[in-house]
């Protein structure tokens, strides 16, 4: 990984108005170039506040944060003018319009003249808002209005990236197109983005960091986070007999090393047809073993059975993220 | 500098299209010239424009609490501040493209007035120099003004409040020159030195002194140090 890490977090503290009760609890990460980040967690988890402090709106009150090599708080000119920024509500001037609006952030954000017409046509299609642009953002619908947020957001073409939550609100249509919006930035840019909708970190994120309470509680890749949290890896066995046939899985199997337990899960039973019963069992391997080889051989030399499915079984991000934000919640 | 413009730029579009600097203006030109033209063709009137100028601190506290109050705190409600303060603008230039809009509004509104001037110079002999003076006295007033009106747009998120206590500071401090008469004579000068009409009435008498000048600029920077310090605020609550 030799990546230039765009985004370093070290033991990031905030409490707001010195209540002694901290928002955000000592979290520490680093992001590297080309990362898409899901910054996952309940509502109220601290994912805001670090966005905020991310973006050098707030101050942390202790730890450090640095975006591309610089300080949030010390130098907060250089950090903002390398960042593109979405916060959560999309809040944009009612009274301008489309076009006019991003003009102002191309002044503000410093575009050179001789580019922003360039850059203004390449947001303006990538976010698919070309024929809204002589609208007025008050009038806009909350999908266009998300999408002008995204677009000034890019129009400077920033490093690092930050959403927060860019896809509240949206209908599933709208949902599926800022994803590829987002996606097609994430090939060259550092994206950070708040969700608490897991189905969305696990379609856009090359990696996911789970916060409760203010605290880091996992970090990793979509699939890394899935296996940890199930422990062991698990296999689905679907095996099918024909009619007449005595002998039982569940003893044939229990011989193969490698397996810790197996369960039935699924008993149909003896047909009355011809047809063939099929049982289904939840295999769960050994740490470290993968008992699929032998499985397989033994089903097939036991008379009178077939291997009709194996899969390897993922526990959903669903069930991570439930285990990790309750658990440790408390 | 480019930054301040460029807020200084939205801002100004966004009164162009909001109903209030519309109304404002008519509001002003109306009662200003209600009270010039009325002293104007009464019995003993006389053709100059002391009476117009006369009136200005009392109409400029009342109106420009109005022209200011959105300034920040529209965008503190509507969250647009939190966009605006991660882009790469500082605190100052944030303060200081609004107060350049709000002077520019107000500019707007003294050009209009020139009709009175004008009108005065067919009726008799209109002293130049000292009108010039008394349109410069007034932008420096009206500065003032908006000054503290941005400093108590920025204390809260509701526009209603800033506009209440960029009145009652304003009033305040036109009240000061109102009630000279009537306290001490000692106090007197102290009472007139912090007054934000007397000064005005001394620039209108055609004499641009430093002091009154330097009064209006430390009014404005003061006001505006604070709205920016304000702003900063956030970072190290």
């Amino acid at each position: 990984m030799a990546d230039k890490v765009m985004i370093h977090v070290e033991q990031l503290r905030k409490d707001y108005g010195g209540t002694g009760r901290f928002a955000v609890d000592g979290i520490s990460f680093d992001v590297r170039a080309g990362e898409v980040l899901g910054f996952l967690g309940p509502n109220g988890a601290g994912k805001t506040t670090t966005m905020k402090i991310l973006t050098s709106f707030l101050a942390p009150t202790s730890g450090r944060a640095e975006v591309a090599g610089h300080d949030v708080y010390g130098d907060s000119l250089s950090v903002r003018s390398r960042i593109g920024y979405l916060p959560e509500d999309t809040p944009l001037y009612r009274d301008m319009s489309v076009l006019e609006y991003l003009e102002f952030v191309c002044d503000v954000r410093d575009v050179p003249k001789e580019k922003r017409h360039s850059r203004l046509k390449r947001v303006v299609e990538q976010c698919g808002i070309g024929d809204r642009l002589g609208a007025l953002i008050g009038e806009l619908s909350k999908g266009f209005r998300q999408r002008v947020g995204l677009a000034q957001a890019i129009v400077h073409e920033p490093e690092v990236l930050i959403l927060d939550e860019p896809t509240s609100g949206l209908d599933p249509n709208q949902i599926a197109e800022i994803r590829t919006v987002i996606k097609s930035i994430g090939q060259e840019k550092t994206v950070i983005f708040s969700t608490h909708i897991l189905g969305e970190v696990q379609a856009t994120c090359s990696r996911i960091i789970i916060i409760s309470d203010g605290k880091l509680v996992a970090d990793g890749t979509p699939d890394d986070l899935a296996r940890k949290s199930s422990g062991a890896s698990s296999i689905l066995l679907e095996i099918g007999g024909a009619r007449g046939n005595e002998s039982d899985p569940l003893t044939l199997l229990r011989h193969i090393d490698g397996i810790e337990d197996i369960k039935a899960i699924n008993t149909s039973g003896w047909s009355l047809s011809d047809r063939p019963r099929a049982t289904q069992f939840r295999v769960i391997a050994k740490t470290g073993a993968d008992p699929r080889g032998d499985i397989a051989r033994v089903i097939a030399t036991a008379s009178g059975m077939d291997l009709l499915q194996m899969t390897p079984e993922k526990a959903s991000l669903e069930d991570v993220f439930r285990k990790l934000t309750t658990t440790q919640g408390a | 500098m480019r930054n301040t413009m460029a807020i200084a730029k939205r801002e100004f579009q966004s009164y162009i299209n909001s109903p209030i600097p519309y109304i404002l203006v008519t509001a002003y030109i109306a009662t200003a010239g209600y009270m010039f033209f009325k002293q104007l063709f009464m019995p003993g009137g006389q053709a100059d424009m002391r009476h117009f100028f006369e009136n200005m601190p009392l109409l400029f506290c009342l109106i420009i609490p109005f022209v200011t109050m959105r300034l920040v705190a529209e965008e503190r409600r509507e969250g647009t501040l939190e966009l605006l303060l991660t882009m790469p603008v500082t605190d100052w230039q944030l303060v200081g493209g609004k107060f350049l809009a709000a002077l520019g509004l107000m500019a707007v509104l003294l050009l209009l007035t020139v009709a009175f001037p004008i009108t005065v110079s067919f009726l008799g002999p209109l002293d130049k120099g000292v009108t010039v003076a008394s349109y410069f006295g007034a932008l420096l007033m009206a500065g003032a003004f908006v000054a503290i009106g941005i400093m108590a747009s920025a204390f809260t998120r509701s526009q209603i409040v800033a506009a209440l206590v960029a009145f009652f500071i304003g009033f305040s401090l036109y009240l000061l020159g109102a009630i000279i008469g009537v306290i001490p004579p000692s106090l007197a000068p102290f009472a007139a030195g912090l007054s934000i009409g007397s000064h005005f009435m001394n620039i209108a008498r055609g004499v641009i002194d430093l002091r009154d000048v330097l009064y209006y600029v430390s009014v404005i920077f003061v006001c505006l140090m604070v709205a920016q310090t304000t702003l900063d605020s956030r970072r190290w609550r």
